[in-house]
């Protein structure tokens, strides 16, 4: 994997979060974020390994997925302005982007839904002949949740194409990882028979060595994949933490924990030439993101229940005649 | 004329259906061998490939049902017992009936999930007896309840072609129904159109699943007494409102007959409707399961949860002396 596109796209998922949260403070975006800041390595590596017709599925901390995964940042930023011209019309917002020309099946805001979503699809293309893998992007607290490790079990069952891909920042939102997680991340891999690593997930080039073997795995029929990636938050666990701030993390361990950074690790390899001009091109692109969503427009009131089903049925209105 | 009953009626129309269309597959526990009847004879038919049975992992299959149908497919999948639907909540209500809306439109989750022997199974106690229709017309999952064989085959086959969820309640209590039946007449049943079994001038029955069979009954046993036009809507979700307004019209009268739990049951909607929107000569009377009850084991009390014939008949009576 070129060390370039690497970096671009490290860099692209944190400038992107950062103008999304200059958009939380100035109140163009409502609800807030959850910033991916301090993991964009994962998202940049796996994505590498993929190609456009491979299918992943995200979390409530999704952005950077849905953009490694090739979404347009400028439809994605009207996305979390809530905006006609947005990637889900403005109906999904931050935890829902999806984009499934692209192959994403959605950010999802229940932790640890997307693994059986992922490893549906990922069977249905096999039944429909194609060879395509499906990821499921998760954290720590979702190793905890029963509905993801059926999902392992069916996956295992059956060999599918799927890499369960576990992003390991310490937290479940203020859970740390020794206080919800009993075992190991990978034993729970390897229990359902899943070749299962760990890895550095601040290096997006181990990542995507690690995410290319497991996908030349399963699109080579031998089964699914769990990869641990070690990494952390650089952030808040969701924009709300800005004001209210939580003494769950220590300045220390704040400090020891951003002191490896991936957009560092990525630039490293690079030109200054190179890695300036990859920047440059970003906040162009990223100041028209900013500028389209705040100048699209916002969606008619009267139209709020469109796409409730797909077979265009009309529900009744909450208002009496 | 062939005699079919309402299970053979449900087999047959998964038979046809698969048979129709490749995409569709049919996902459940122990529906090789076809536990429930519904499966029968498919394994062989149409191969494990396609006839999939599930480890006791219901929320992942459900869930593996809704990937599986954003990527194509059209998978039918088999409860044993209805009160997996508690447990699959989750996955239907909160998974696979919003992702149409929060995608805006750019996918869509066409399951169906089958429930063949919804409510009392006679002894079968309080985690195996529910009827909760009313909790996926209440959440806006299309929600189905056929009375005979002839809508079984029909609302199931609507259901697989459906490009939403839907939920089908098979009531233990219809299985057994014999209609008979020209196959070349089975065909599929639009959701959300209601039928009248019985036309009648002085009151409105509606009845739901197999109590369309005892609303039946109680018609013919007080025919001298009360014109009674028996209702039944077939889709609690949607509702065939036109369809219940026609009939009220008719007979300005209204009693509702509903195997589930009273308070903010299907029940309670229909009456809140009618005395919204439909004029009433009579206050309208509901015969339901009690507030929140959970069947008891005991023959005697399994039974007295459940609406009887003489309560149906006492509330006709009192709405028609008002």
């Amino acid at each position: 994997m070129n060390p370039l596109e690497l970096y671009r796209v490290v860099r692209l998922i944190r400038r992107f979060e950062e103008r999304a949260i200059e958009l939380v403070r100035s109140g163009e975006i409502v609800g807030g974020i959850h910033p991916y800041i301090g993991q964009e390595a994962i998202a940049a590596g796996v994505c590498g390994a993929l190609r456009t017709d491979d299918i992943i599925t995200s979390t409530h901390r999704g952005h950077g997925h849905v953009l490694a995964k090739g979404a347009d940042p400028v439809r994605m930023m009207a996305e979390l302005a809530g905006r006609v011209t947005g990637l889900n019309k403005g109906r999904g917002g931050s935890m829902h982007a999806a984009d499934f020309g692209l192959g994403i099946f959605g950010a999802n805001g229940i932790v640890g839904a997307g693994g059986a979503i992922a490893a549906g699809a990922a069977w249905a293309r096999r039944y429909q002949g194609g060879d395509q893998v499906a990821v499921s992007f998760f954290g720590d607290g979702a190793v905890s949740q029963g509905v993801l490790l059926e999902a392992f079990n069916l996956a295992g069952l059956w060999n599918v194409p799927v890499i369960f891909v576990c992003e390991n920042n310490g937290y479940a939102t203020t859970m740390p990882v020794e206080g919800g997680v009993a075992g190991t991340i990978l034993g729970r891999g390897e229990a359902f028979g899943m070749p299962s690593v760990q890895v550095d997930g601040m290096d997006p080039a181990v990542v995507y060595e690690a995410a290319a073997e497991a996908v030349a795995r399963a699109r080579a029929g031998e089964g699914p994949s769990l990869i641990e990636c070690m990494t952390y938050r650089f952030d808040a666990h969701h924009t709300f933490e800005h004001k209210a701030r939580l003494n769950y993390r220590s300045e220390e361990e704040l400090a020891t924990g951003r002191s490896r950074d991936p957009l560092d690790i990525a630039g490293a390899r690079l030109s200054t030439e190179d890695r300036e001009a990859a920047d440059a091109a970003i906040e162009e692109l990223l100041a028209e993101a900013v500028r389209f969503a705040c100048a699209s427009p916002k969606p008619d009131p009267a139209d709020a229940m469109d796409h409730l089903y797909a077979t265009g049925l009309r529900a009744r209105t909450g208002a009496s005649a | 004329m062939p005699r079919l009953s309402y299970l053979k009626a449900l087999n047959r129309c998964l038979g046809d259906e698969m048979a129709r269309d490749e995409n569709v597959v049919v996902m459940g526990e122990d529906i090789g061998v076809g536990v429930a009847g519904v499966t029968t004879g498919m394994l062989d038919r149409y191969g494990a490939r396609r006839v999939i049975d599930m480890p006791l992992s219901e929320q992942a299959f459900t869930s593996f049902a809704t990937g599986a149908a954003m990527a194509g497919l059209r998978p039918v999948i088999e409860f044993q017992i209805p009160s997996l639907l508690f447990l699959t909540f989750e996955q239907i209500a909160n998974q696979a009936h919003k992702f149409a809306l929060m995608t805006g439109g750019q996918t869509s989750v066409p399951v169906t999930y089958l429930v063949p022997g919804s409510g009392s199974r006679t002894g079968w106690a309080g985690q195996h007896s529910d009827h909760p229709y009313g909790l996926f017309a209440h959440v806006g999952v299309k929600t189905l309840v056929p009375a005979t064989p002839s809508d079984a085959y029909g609302l199931f086959a609507s259901a697989i072609r459906d490009d939403d969820p839907v939920v089908i309640f098979a009531p233990a209590g219809a299985l057994g129904v014999r209609a008979d039946v020209d196959y070349a007449d089975l065909q599929p049943v639009p959701i959300g159109v209601g039928t009248v079994h019985r036309p009648g001038t002085d009151v409105t029955v509606v009845a739901i699943g197999h109590l369309v069979q005892t609303a039946l009954a109680v018609a013919e046993e007080l025919a001298s007494e009360v014109s009674i036009e028996v209702f039944d809507p077939r889709s609690v979700y949607p509702f065939d409102w036109e369809g219940l307004a026609a009939s009220v019209a008719r007979t300005g009268r209204l009693v509702v007959v509903d195997d589930s739990n009273r308070s903010c049951g299907i029940g309670a909607e229909i009456l809140a409707t009618a005395a919204e929107e439909m004029r009433l000569a009579a206050p309208p009377k509901r015969v339901t399961r009690p507030d929140g009850a959970v069947l008891p084991f005991a023959l005697e009390l399994d039974q007295a949860v459940q609406p009887s014939k003489d309560q149906l008949v006492t509330a006709i009576r009192a709405v028609m002396k008002s």
